[in-house]
């Protein structure tokens, strides 16, 4: 048996080595940089952009070999940047900023997402269509910095989180909502809303449909925070080098990102090829949610940081208190939070190679879900 | 064969326990003064055995291979990762056991941190050691070393034990001998040391299969079934069957580690007769 650990243990060894090599294999000739992004999660369409940009080969023409690093449960994308084991992270702006706050020395040079995501999902029946209405309630959340656009929701309808609702921790899976053991539960667009459609009613034997549900959508009530955002490391900004690189990095990104806009299928093809779990319907209705959240885009394209919407952001982290009466930020980010130098420089580049930077035509497709998502 | 049928009879208590409490059991659950005593029944929570081994059988998503293989693959996977966890965590506990042994200040001062090591939580550690992945180590070598990390610790307690348990007689007689400190260790103590090195081990696989897992989770390294248990529980929603597919996948895991353990047993007891007398 020993003898069988062995064999197991020089097998791994093998495969391990065996990889190494291949990795920077398709860097092929010298000039290109290795560059290492860090996600938020395991690959789904919300990263759709820069699968993309990789499959496609976007980044390799502005000569970048990018390695996308997934996320764990464990692993914050703002703190593996800061630490420079990534050269970029996307992350959140609410959880990057507390990040920021406490030492990590990050920048915010695209704001992919322009608009939020979050949603606090109710059954239609529950009488649940605005924050005013979650009062008494059972409210679910994700906790972790996730909530607080749900918190300040309720702040805003005059309702205090700490005592006027009972907080419910919430799980992966819209489980609990579905049961009925809390009233509302919180959802992304692209994400756990499409769970409970692709849930079987055991009432009718069909799928639920939107019918079913009402939804809180937080840009609806001026609550909303920014999301995805193109992190990049403020000390290292001062360098002409990686200012450079940066340019280019949002260039291919933006191609990615248009990319999936106009080949939502194919897109979905990339991520699903990727070895998601998930299925094919779900992850085109992801990447068609991602897209609506970033296309048409105001202003001078993708990625620009729109001033009164990262004020929005700032104020709500700065005020907004969670049921044990903490801020996100205790004071005003100092430094070099954000810039627009670099996406305006990246804007320009993709306008010049053709690539349409604001998707002002786009209309977003009507996916049909299946069960289960397959 | 008597214990393969009482393995048997263990399943299919357990699948009786189950399908029987679906029946009788609330689908709502038992709530007392607002504290749920027992779990729902229903088939969102508590999905028919059936249902999951139907789900087995069936493809993972739409033209992809049947789940059994995903889960099958994926434990094979986490299996090479806990061994070699297992194996290094037992070596590390080894030599610490051998050096506490051999020089009382290294136990008086190695062994407070070795038991405040278990104290740090996995949670604070995997990200730390995450990190490495890629740069000085392959990505699934970092769950191998949460996983040594979690199994070194009962190998070493219990070793340091088991290499201190000789009778002093049995001491004085290899002293008697003019035998040095390496052969007392190699002829004496090593094999006095085995009937307590074993249940060390078993708990160490115990514990590396635990760190694997969890190391998977929180690192999100792909291809294991703590990854696995993870992405199929985000569509509990609409796929309750699928979660208990990976469960069952990390039991299986768990039990083949388990058995291996148990046959490193068969060639080294042979000297178990040797350590009675020896002892005596």
């Amino acid at each position: 048996m020993r003898r069988l650990f062995l064999v197991s243990v020089l097998l791994l060894a093998a495969c391990g080595t065996a990889d190494q090599p291949s990795t920077p294999a398709p860097g092929g000739s010298g000039a290109t940089t290795k560059i290492k992004l860090q996600l938020q999660w395991f690959y789904q369409a919300q990263f759709g952009g820069y699968i993309a940009a990789v499959d496609q080969g976007f980044y390799k023409e502005q000569g970048l070999d990018v390695e996308l690093l997934e996320g764990g449960v464990d692993i914050v994308p703002q703190t593996v940047l800061a630490q420079g084991k990534a050269d970029y992270a996307v992350a959140w702006v609410p959880k990057a900023l507390a990040s920021r706050e406490q030492g990590a020395g990050i920048t915010d040079v695209g704001q992919i997402f322009a608009r939020s995501g979050t949603y606090q999902v109710a059954w239609k029946d529950s009488g649940i269509s605005s924050a005013a209405d979650l009062k008494g309630k059972k409210v679910g959340n994700w906790g972790f910095g996730n909530e607080f656009e749900l918190f300040a929701g309720m702040t805003k309808a005059g309702i205090d989180p700490g005592k006027d609702v009972t907080l419910v921790q919430q799980q992966f899976d819209m489980q609990a909502l579905l049961k009925k053991e809390i009233d509302a539960a919180q959802a992304m667009s692209y994400n756990e809303y499409a769970q409970l459609l692709e849930a079987k009613n055991p009432a009718t034997g069909k799928l639920y449909t939107a019918d079913d549900f009402s939804i809180i959508d937080w840009k609806n009530e001026g609550s909303s925070m920014l999301q995805d955002a193109v992190w990049a490391n403020t000390e290292k900004l001062s360098d002409p080098a990686y200012q450079q690189q940066t340019v280019k990095f949002l260039t291919a990104t933006i191609k990615g990102w248009a990319f999936c806009r106009d080949n939502a299928e194919k897109c979905r093809d990339l991520v699903v090829a990727k070895g998601s779990k998930l299925g094919k319907s779900h992850q085109l209705w992801q990447m068609n949610e991602v897209n609506k959240l970033i296309w048409p885009a105001a202003g001078a394209g993708i990625g620009v940081i729109d001033e009164a919407a990262w004020k929005q952001t700032v104020d709500l982290s700065q005020t907004t208190k969670n049921q044990t009466g903490d801020t996100v930020l205790t004071k005003a980010p100092e430094g070099l939070a954000y810039t627009n130098d670099y996406i305006n420089q990246a804007i320009e580049q993709a306008k010049a190679a053709g690539v349409d930077v604001t998707g002002s035509s786009f209309q977003p497709a009507t996916v049909t879900l299946e069960e289960g998502g397959v | 064969m008597r214990r393969f049928l009482a393995v048997l009879a263990g399943l299919l208590a357990a699948a009786l326990v189950w399908e029987g409490y679906k029946a009788v059991g609330n689908p709502e659950g038992t709530v007392v003064f607002g504290v749920r005593v027992l779990p729902r029944a229903d088939d969102l929570s508590m999905p028919h055995l059936w249902t999951i081994a139907e789900r087995l059988g069936a493809p993972e998503l739409t033209g992809g291979r049947p789940v059994w293989q995903v889960v099958l693959e994926a434990c094979l996977f986490t299996l090479g990762i806990t061994a070699v966890g297992f194996v290094a965590g037992a070596v590390v506990g080894l030599v610490l056991a051998v050096a506490m042994q051999r020089f009382r200040i290294v136990e008086r001062g190695l062994l407070p941190y070795v038991i405040l090591s278990q104290t740090v939580p996995l949670v604070a550690l995997a990200p730390l050691i995450a990190g490495w992945g890629g740069t000085i180590m392959p990505a699934w070598a970092t769950v191998s070393v949460i996983a040594a990390y979690l199994a070194f610790f009962p190998v070493a307690v219990g070793m340091l034990r088991g290499l201190q348990s000789p009778a002093s007689a049995g001491v004085e007689l290899m002293r008697s001998y003019a035998a040095g400190w390496w052969r007392t260790l190699v002829k004496l103590r090593f094999p006095a040391a085995l009937p307590y090195l074993f249940p060390a081990l078993r708990l160490a696989g115990a514990a590396a299969v635990v760190g694997a897992v969890v190391g998977e989770i929180s690192t999100g390294t792909r291809g294991g079934i703590g990854r696995l248990i993870i992405e199929y529980s985000r569509e509990a929603t609409s796929d309750p069957a699928k979660v208990y597919t990976a469960m069952l996948g990390a039991a299986l895991l768990g039990l083949l580690v388990a058995a291996a353990v148990t046959l490193l047993e068969v060639p080294l007891m042979r000297h178990r007769r040797h350590v009675e007398v020896v002892t005596l």
